[in-house]
């Protein structure tokens, strides 16, 4: 199979990029789309260009380090579907393709294809998480969970972190990262006790990041590889509201009165 | 001279982790802060000892070279993680998956780790369900487990075909809560290059920033390397990409002995290479094994398609091999039973190399449904990697490089030759002796993160005499100065090749003559080959770009440059061992019906591997193991 390849190209952060093409010829259908990067850069590299740079690591899909923009699609147009498991056979022969980094103001270009998504770590470390400190456990089958709760949460835990979600949206929302930790943790008895701080920290520091809105457009769910779901947005919502207003913030330490 | 000393605490085995953790020194908590903890790597290990360690008041520096500590390759788990809880009441106990440990890693290891392990499983599965990991449960709202890997008893906890990540996130999160609490300070994309020894103590790390290039001394009062296994050595496997021997391979020159490097696990159901493009082999859960079956043609090159195939003309071999256990007998055994075929030319797929993993029963048997149930990620995913249906077609299968049984030598406590320097996860031998059963690395790496450091690096600061240190120490300054002259001399090469045709060379190298199978004269025509293709990379590497930048190919360069000096202390260690044990097979030694035949006159015990300096052999060095508790048994699956 032949392609024309039309990668961006950046220097670093603070450079400016540009769409540079690169014809590929004799591709293997088998060959993954990454693996045909890789024989681009054998090839640059044998020509003393600078390769392009690009992620990958674990190359099946669940490490969500791969992330790139093809033919203007956060992994590319097929459903489902990271980056790294796309395979030639799945373009057509002669196709244009386009590659680009995850556009979006909250994750930087560090270099090419590659971006920076610490602030998902940082939304994390704010509260996406459960305090249970080592050694302190119950014994596991103390407290049973509903086989429905505990697919529902796994179906949101899902989630690789990959950030396609934010790459897809008009304005660059987190919610459907966000909302997918929040529902995963709050579904489960475990997490209770801190289920409305948990929301109520994430977003607050989701804003302070900078992500944008969600106005329902839905994007980020059609791009989602591990296909979570909306819902959990909505979840997001309602357990971030009733923090605000029902449960309001302890009051310093020592908690209120 | 090296002295091994494994701090086996004494008496009977059911108490001696009790007892060790009574006799350990403690630090108490207001003093804590003050100890600094290097720990470099963030999967399953290394998130859970930073995160536990964070708990207790340490300060931590946590570092990983992924953009993010969650993408360590424990993510891509799948299968299940044992512990011995018994609720399948099948007869499991902490007792029988210590036994089935030390049998199934052919009596390599050593029992009181291995009993420990067991022991600790219980817990582990308590704190992961406390954190919120989502494991399958039944309609009840209990537990959900299954049996994996060819045990007896159902003892197999799973999230889904997810179970890495959902472990990973679990400990994931509970290290990013010491982020936030101000006592694990995370440094991703950021390599350790080497280690620092001051007055025989580790005390720091030399590393080199990948967003910028730019190379740091940190310094601390002990250093945890948590930085995974090394089977990308053989350049594919189902390892991912970044996998890489750097961090325990510099600290054996800095004086951390290696052990049993030779111990190398083969998993038997991967998805074969399509062609020389390949970047890296994919992993089908073994567990697809409990209801597939495998077979190839009776007849040398038989192209027909499998449907065309009739039963009487397929030779479902490891059911005919070994009655008793079927498709299911332990991974060597059938990873090797695959190779035997395809050598024959017997094999499938337009390489040959590959042989049919069939569900056509189990689906006449149990219904699409049913399967579709079982393993319909396991089938998607093949579906989307092969392009074919694997409810309509047998999948094929090839052994694929996976695991890597040896590691660094540690004592009881998980702390090396070096003193302050501790070892964990897949990056340390401790556990799995010659063979690692499915589902126990998830178990160790948190074993060993959870429950063993927190206790075994008080006791160390309650006894080191630790001077002050800081990053302009002389020594401090003279490994980063060697970093940085590394880095310069890979740049300064300007070869020709790049790294990538180097490592495909060094892969293909090490899967010829120290894969599945190995024999005397194969490893010394590695020995022989290894040294050259070094050579050729200090000579002729090419590597475009600048060193104070991101330079993805410099990041390859400096791994495959510690591959290239690890795999001959590997094919060394192989060619020392003369005999077959689990994952370690020599044709020179196989019973009379070709089955591994273990030396346990010679060779019970641990290869440890000393550097002796550049130019010089390593030493070989050995702890003998004991058998008080499992008596020394031929493993046999017929
Ligand atoms: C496909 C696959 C499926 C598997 N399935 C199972 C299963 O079902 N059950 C099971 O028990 N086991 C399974 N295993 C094995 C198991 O996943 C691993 O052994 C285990 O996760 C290793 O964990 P770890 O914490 O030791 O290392 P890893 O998770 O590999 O983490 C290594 C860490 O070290 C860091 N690192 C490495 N080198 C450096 C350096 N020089 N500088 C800085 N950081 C560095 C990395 O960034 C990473 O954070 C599977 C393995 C594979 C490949
Ligand atoms: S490389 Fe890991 S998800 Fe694509």
């Amino acid at each position: 199979m032949n392609f024309t390849l039309r990668i961006w190209r950046q220097k670093g952060p603070a450079s400016p990029g540009d769409l540079v093409t690169y014809p590929m010829k004799d591709v293997s259908p088998d060959m993954s789309l990454l693996e045909m990067l890789d024989g681009l850069n054998e090839r640059l590299i044998a020509e003393g260009q600078e390769p392009i740079a690009f992620e990958s690591d674990c190359r099946e899909g669940i490490c969500g380090v791969c992330g790139l923009t093809i033919n203007g699609i956060p992994h590319g147009r097929r459903r489902s579907t990271t980056t790294c498991q796309l395979h030639m056979r799945m373009f057509e022969d002669g196709e244009e393709i386009t590659i680009e980094p995850f556009r979006a103001g909250c994750f930087p270009v560090v270099k090419d294809l590659v971006v920076d998504r610490r602030a998902f770590d940082r939304i994390i470390a704010s509260g996406g998480f459960i305090s249970a400190s080592t050694g302190s456990a119950p014994e596991a089958n103390s407290l049973p969970v509903s086989k429905k709760m505990s697919d529902r949460a796994m179906d949101a835990a899902q989630c690789i972190g990959c950030g396609a979600c934010v790459a897809s949206c008009p304005n660059g929302s987190a919610m459907l990262f966000v909302g997918a930790k929040i529902s995963h943790l709050g579904l489960l008895p475990q997490g209770q006790p801190e289920r409305y701080d948990r929301a109520r920290k994430m977003v607050a520091q989701m804003d302070r990041e900078g992500f944008g809105a969600c106005t329902n457009t839905g994007e980020c769910e059609a791009v989602c590889p591990k296909d979570i779901s909306l819902e959990f947005i909505a979840r997001m919502f309602r357990d971030y509201l009733r923090s605000v207003f029902v449960e309001r913030p302890e009051s310093g330490a020592g908690g209120g009165p | 001279m090296m002295e091994l000393k494994a701090n086996i605490p004494s008496g009977p085995i059911e108490k001696k982790w009790d007892k060790a953790r009574f006799e350990m020194k403690l630090v108490p908590p207001a003093g804590r802060r003050r100890y600094s903890i290097i720990v470099v790597g963030t999967g399953l290990a290394g998130a859970s000892a930073a995160a536990s360690l964070g708990e207790l008041g340490y300060t931590i520096k946590a570092f990983c070279f992924q953009d993010s500590p969650r993408r360590a390759h424990s993510i891509a788990a799948q299968g299940g993680i044992n512990a011995a809880k018994n609720y399948s009441n099948d007869g499991d106990s902490i007792w029988r998956l210590f036994v089935d440990t030390i049998k199934g890693g052919d009596f390599r290891a050593r029992e009181a780790n291995v009993y420990r392990l067991a022991q600790i499983s219980v817990g582990i599965i308590d704190q992961c369900v406390a954190q919120g990991v989502p494991f399958a449960r039944e309609y009840g709202g209990l537990l959900a487990n299954r049996s994996f890997g060819g045990t007896q008893v159902a003892r197999t906890f799973y999230a889904r075909g997810q179970t890495g990540q959902q472990l990973l996130l679990g400990a994931y999160q509970a290290m990013l809560r010491q982020v936030g609490l101000g006592r694990v300070t995370l440094f991703p994309r950021t390599e350790m290059l080497d280690l620092i020894v001051i007055n025989g103590q580790a005390r720091g790390i030399v590393t080199r920033s990948l967003a910028t290039g730019k190379i740091e001394v940190h310094t601390a009062d002990a250093v945890v390397l948590a930085t995974g296994g090394y089977a990308n050595a053989f350049y594919l496997s189902t390892n991912a990409k970044g996998c890489n021997v750097t961090a325990i391979w510099r600290a054996y020159k800095r004086g951390a002995a290696l052990a049993n490097p030779c111990f190398t696990q083969i998993h038997p159901t991967c998805i074969p290479a399509s062609g020389e493009h390949q970047s890296k082999l994919t992993l089908m859960s073994e567990s697809l094994r409990n209801d597939g079956r495998i077979w190839v043609p009776l007849k040398k090159g038989d192209t027909r398609s499998p449907d065309r195939i009739p039963e009487s003309e397929r030779d479902y071999y490891l059911e005919r091999i070994y009655p008793a256990f079927g498709n299911l007998v332990p991974r060597d055994i059938a990873s090797r039973a695959a190779k035997a075929v395809c050598d024959e030319g017997r094999g499938v797929g337009s390489r040959g190399l590959g042989v049919y993993l069939d569900f056509s029963d189990a689906i006449r048997r149990l219904g699409e449904g049913t399967i579709r149930d079982k393993y319909g990620n396991l089938f998607d995913m093949y579906d989307r990697i092969t392009g074919e249906n694997p409810y309509k077609i047998p999948m094929r299968i090839y052994p694929a490089p996976h695991y890597a049984m040896g590691g660094t030598w540690v004592d009881y406590n998980l702390m090396s030759t070096v003193p302050g320097l501790f070892v964990l996860g897949e990056a340390n031998f401790s556990d799995h002796g010659a063979n690692r059963l499915g589902a126990s690395a998830l178990m160790q790496g948190l074993a060993d993160g959870y429950f063993v450091i927190p206790y075994s690096i008080a006791n160390y600061f309650g006894q080191a005499k630790l001077d002050q240190v800081d990053e302009d120490h002389a020594e401090c300054r003279r490994v980063a100065t060697e970093a940085q002259d590394r880095v310069r001399r890979i740049l300064a090469a300007r070869g020709k090749r790049s790294p990538d045709s180097i490592h495909r060379e060094l892969g293909k190298l090490m899967w010829d003559k120290a894969g599945m199978s190995r024999n005397e004269s194969g490893l010394k025509e590695a020995l022989a080959k290894i040294p050259l293709l070094r050579e050729e990379f200090w000579k002729n590497v090419c590597v475009p770009g600048a060193g104070e930048d991101f330079n993805q190919t410099l990041e390859h360069a400096g791994r495959l440059a510690d591959f290239l000096e690890f795999a001959e202390l590997l094919c060394l260690d192989a060619l020392e061992r003369r005999e077959s044990c689990g994952g370690h097979f020599r044709e020179e030694y196989r019973t009379a019906d070709g089955e591994a035949l273990r030396n346990d006159e010679e060779f019970c015990h641990a290869a440890v591997w000393e550097h002796a300096g550049p130019d010089r052999k390593p030493i070989r060095h050995v702890e003998p193991l004991t058998f008080e508790n499992v008596h020394l048994v031929k493993r046999s699956y017929k």
